[in-house]
């Protein structure tokens, strides 16, 4: 089976300073993979160029199968994407947002007004769908945000700092929408610097200073580093070298 | 009760605060607590719970629609002048001057508040010396741990009897936020009453103790280790190799009272002690492979849901 | 005592650390006065006009070389037909046409009505009302010069005489206005900007947590751009004067004095402003808005206020900028002194006390 991403020493420099710093790993189809690191670390850099938005300036990726130098737009067909500011629009209702970004997919008007009954009623959110997005709760909103993402049903998804904040039954339930995706055979991609939220991907890597400085399933780094939590194992892995530049 | 001439042995008293921004949103109602001098407390809830606005409350910069809150014995819709003087405030966002180097910030609000960066050093020199380096940088040029530790500095500079720090720790990467926490415990011990808001659920065990937050109402108030024996139900972790499935299927357990995803496992809490084999058998005529069944410690988390789902 | 200087020191750390702005802010009046000096001007030098001349005669060319003596008219062509007029004017070659008849001289000479056709493109109406004027001022004067001597007819001619501004230098009209409008500028604008930027930024969040009391906080925040103001006030007098020769006949010191009661009017409106906005981009919308347009439009700045309908003229009496601009021309160009601008000062600083008054009363000790 071909991966849904793999990267092999990919490079980003800007001038002097390279923020990504030869990275190479592989998710394979339906993972959710966690790509942790602290702010600055280079994660969204690195998201960036497995997006197509940004070129690399070295190394190789691909993307659901396409060369992510050549193939820009047709990554950005495949692939689904939510960032931690909600790609929302604040003062559309729920259903505008659905029916807009519906549109800027390529869903035909049919399929459009399926998805919105499918996805408001999926949601339980039928008393909000033409509220305006800015006055629904925020968990709904990283819910709705994610069911957009993948309305088009791409075969990767990536999320951009997706939770934080929210009430704990709230995040669970987001985590079992992105479980259920994945069960689906949807590949997730997740930057975080929330390390408990780490705790719930598959496998994890953990960038620090543009590099990957450990790549494993959660249960096997804590294990390597006897530490009680991905916490611990991302304090041993950043403290050395902790500096303020 | 005529509490305006008592001596207030409480750093912090509220009582039966309420308060609603236009006619729907309630954002806090009916709340009320204490803090006692030289604690470390910690207001535990998601956004929009209400922790910022309590905390601006209790900071004078809102005033409550009813009840009663003092600090440091002043009321604060009539002493807020005195209050002012003598708290430390940190708001949830960086706000300190971007365009203002390390150095002149912490120039600026010791002047402001009447004092001079010599004359409290020995207080904010543990968390200085860090930012000392930098001290000729734009704040705004400075990492999201430093710009922390500088706005601590900021708020501590004038010596205050109580700190209120909202979100501190939010969007701050995991090694300086175990830091902010260790100097947190360091100014406890120089007699400074601390009242400090988190969404981290994991932060609440570095608290004396805390308060539960959710929709405008405390769900409980308690020491750390109180509010997770208060959860009383049996707990299991759980896992298998098709965590989407195992979910639904132990929701449909019937001895399951609640299911929620915890990381690797799933937390799920028993109506009534039943032997692990009774579940281990259920999953597997579910057709699961990997079965593997321990029993749990509860977290602040199990409890918060259990309090959310009680509500 | 303490605590305000190291607010104004702050706030000048500000200003002067945000150098795109201070730039914009000191080079744009000097860019604003350059512009209106020798760009945007009303007066005429050395337009192009076409000369049809039939008479063929010592007088017609006279009369021709007076008007391009005078500097203000170039002769682009002379034409042959009456036909290549309009051609001429098709083709935008010219502004104004002159026809001398054939019997010009003829006629001057045995003093009979004669008629010159002076012919001007009106698309621009104000251009050709002016070289109309002039070239009918010059051609009146030499008839009347031809004329003397002789038993002439009864004559009347008008004699117009331009006060204060003899030239019509339009100078002397935008040095005020544009004086005007930077100190609006800079005063309402930049402070509603720099008090909302504080709320932007959350910095007023902590300011207000502190023992600071409001009025500290927004005078502090005031005196550094009254400062500012000022020294812009310097530099478009010093430009106006040294540049364009524009007179300041008035007392020096009464015009500081205005000046600093127009700057103080400012601020408290930029005050105003910034106590019922929450962000920079609203603060500086409404200052435009609600500030600069009129400033610009209705205080007589560019359209003269007599010439409005009825309820713009009634509307003008409320913008600060229309008093500060007959201050102004009063005390620099007619050097009067307070006797004949107290009414207008009384007008500014009742304004400025009212605003000031809102303003307090809409400061906020608290968040909401």
């Amino acid at each position: 089976m071909v991966p849904a991403i793999t990267a092999e020493k990919l490079t980003k420099k800007f001038g002097d300073f390279t923020a990504v710093n030869q990275i190479t790993f592989e998710v394979q189809k339906g993972e959710i993979f966690g790509f942790l690191g602290a702010n600055g670390a280079g994660k969204t850099t690195a998201m960036r160029m497995l997006n197509g938005l940004s070129r690399p300036t070295s190394g190789q990726a691909s993307v659901a199968g396409f060369d992510v130098y050549r193939e820009t737009e047709k990554i950005k067909k495949h692939i689904g994407y939510m960032s931690q500011k909600f790609s929302l629009y604040e003062d559309l209702t729920v259903r505008e947002n659905i029916q807009f970004y519906g549109g800027i997919y390529g869903l035909p008007g049919r399929e459009i007004r399926h998805q919105i009954k499918e996805l408001i009623g999926g949601l339980g959110m039928q008393e909000y769908a033409n509220t305006l997005v800015k006055a629904i709760p925020l968990g709904w909103k990283q819910k709705l945000s994610f069911s957009i993402a993948i309305m088009h049903r791409p075969e990767i998804v990536f999320l951009d700092e997706p939770t934080g904040g929210v009430d704990p039954i709230t995040r669970r339930q987001f985590w079992e929408m992105i479980y259920k995706a994945a069960s689906e055979g949807m590949t997730i991609f997740v930057t975080t610097h929330y390390m408990d939220e780490s705790e719930y991907c598959g496998r994890v890597s953990i960038m620090v200073d543009g590099r990957i400085a450990a790549l494993d399933t959660p249960r096997a780094l804590k294990e390597q580093f006897g530490a009680s939590s991905m916490n611990d194992v991302f304090l041993q892995l950043t403290r050395p070298n902790q500096k303020e530049s | 009760m005529n509490d305006t001439t008592m001596p207030t042995t409480q750093a912090i008293q509220v009582e039966s605060l309420s308060k609603r921004y236009g006619k729907n949103a309630q954002a806090l109602s009916q709340v009320s607590f204490e803090v006692g001098r030289g604690e470390l407390f910690g207001l535990i809830g998601p956004d929009g719970a209400g922790k910022t606005t309590l905390i601006r409350i209790l900071a004078t910069l809102l005033l409550a629609d009813e009840g009663q809150a003092r600090v440091n014995g002043w009321e604060v819709r009539r002493d807020y002048r005195k209050i002012r003087s003598h708290i430390g405030y940190m708001p949830g966002r960086f706000s300190l001057y971007q365009d203002l180097s390390v150095e002149e910030n912490l120039h600026f609000f010791a002047t402001i508040f009447g004092t001079t960066i010599k004359e409290n050093y020995e207080l904010i020199h543990d968390i200085y010396v860090q930012l000392e380096p930098f001290r000729k940088r734009k704040a705004g040029k400075l990492s999201g741990g430093m710009k922390q530790k500088l706005a601590l500095c900021c708020a501590l500079i004038h010596k205050p009897v109580v700190l209120l720090l909202d979100e501190p720790t939010t969007g701050v990467d995991p090694v300086s936020r175990q830091e902010f926490w260790e100097m947190l415990k360091r100014l406890k011990e120089k007699d400074i009453t601390i009242l400090v808001s988190t969404p981290y659920m994991d932060e609440a065990s570095l608290c004396d103790r805390v308060a539960l937050i959710q929709k405008g109402n405390i769900l409980s108030i308690d020491e750390p280790g109180g509010i997770v024996s208060a959860f009383d139900k049996p707990l299991l972790a759980v896992r298998t190799n098709d965590m989407y499935r195992l979910i639904q299927d132990l929701r449909e357990f019937e001895s399951a009272h609640s299911a929620f995803p915890f990381g690797e496992y799933v937390h799920l809490a028993l109506r009534n002690s039943i032997w692990p084999e009774a579940i281990h058998a259920y999953l597997a005529g579910k057709e699961h492979t990997g079965i593997e069944i321990k029993p749990a410690q509860a977290t602040i988390e199990d409890a918060f849901m259990e309090l959310m789902t009680q509500e | 005592m303490k605590q305000f200087g190291i607010f104004i020191r702050k706030e000048l750390y500000h200003i002067f650390r945000d150098r795109r702005t201070l730039l914009i802010l000191l080079g744009m009046p000097i860019v604003l006065v350059l512009l209106f000096g020798f760009a945007i001007t009303n007066e005429i030098d050395n337009a192009r006009i076409a000369v049809l001349d039939q008479s063929k005669g010592e007088m017609s060319q006279e009369l021709t070389q007076r008007l391009v003596a005078s500097g203000y008219f170039l002769i682009d062509e002379n034409l042959w037909e009456v036909a290549e007029i309009e051609q001429h004017f098709r083709e935008g070659k010219t502004k104004m046409a002159i026809v001398f008849p054939p019997e010009l001289q003829e006629n001057l000479r045995r003093n009979l009505p004669t008629q010159i056709q002076l012919i001007a493109d009106a698309t621009d109406p104000n251009t050709a009302t002016t070289l109309i004027n002039y070239a009918s001022a010059i051609i009146g004067q030499y008839i009347q010069e031809q004329a003397r001597g002789q038993a002439a007819p009864m004559q009347i001619t008008t004699e117009v005489k331009m006060l204060y501004n003899p030239r019509l230098k339009s100078v002397f009209m935008f040095v005020p206005g544009v004086m005007t409008v930077i100190l609006m500028l800079v005063s309402a604008m930049m402070t509603s900007i720099a008090i909302t930027r504080e709320k932007e930024i959350g910095t007023m969040e902590v300011l207000l947590a502190s023992p600071l009391r409001p009025a500290m906080i927004i005078i502090g925040k005031v005196i550094p751009y009254i400062l500012l103001a000022l020294a812009n006030t310097v530099v478009i007098l010093m430009l106006g004067t040294f540049v364009f020769g524009m007179p300041i006949k008035g007392s020096l010191l009464l015009l500081a004095l205005e000046c600093l009661l127009f700057v103080i009017t400012s601020l408290a409106l930029g005050i105003l402003i910034s106590t019922r906005t929450e962000s920079q981009q609203v603060a500086m919308l409404i200052s435009l808005m609600m500030l600069m347009l009129p400033t610009i439009l209705l205080s007589g700045f560019i359209f003269p206020i007599e010439s409005m309908p009825l309820a713009l003229q009634v509307i003008s009496n409320i913008i600060p900028a229309k008093w500060f601009i007959i201050i102004l021309k009063n005390v620099m160009l007619k050097g009067t002194g307070m006797e004949f601008v107290w009414k207008e000062s009384l007008i500014l600083g009742g304004m400025a006390l009212f605003f000031i008054g809102a303003s307090v009363r809409n400061f906020k000790i608290r968040l909401e």
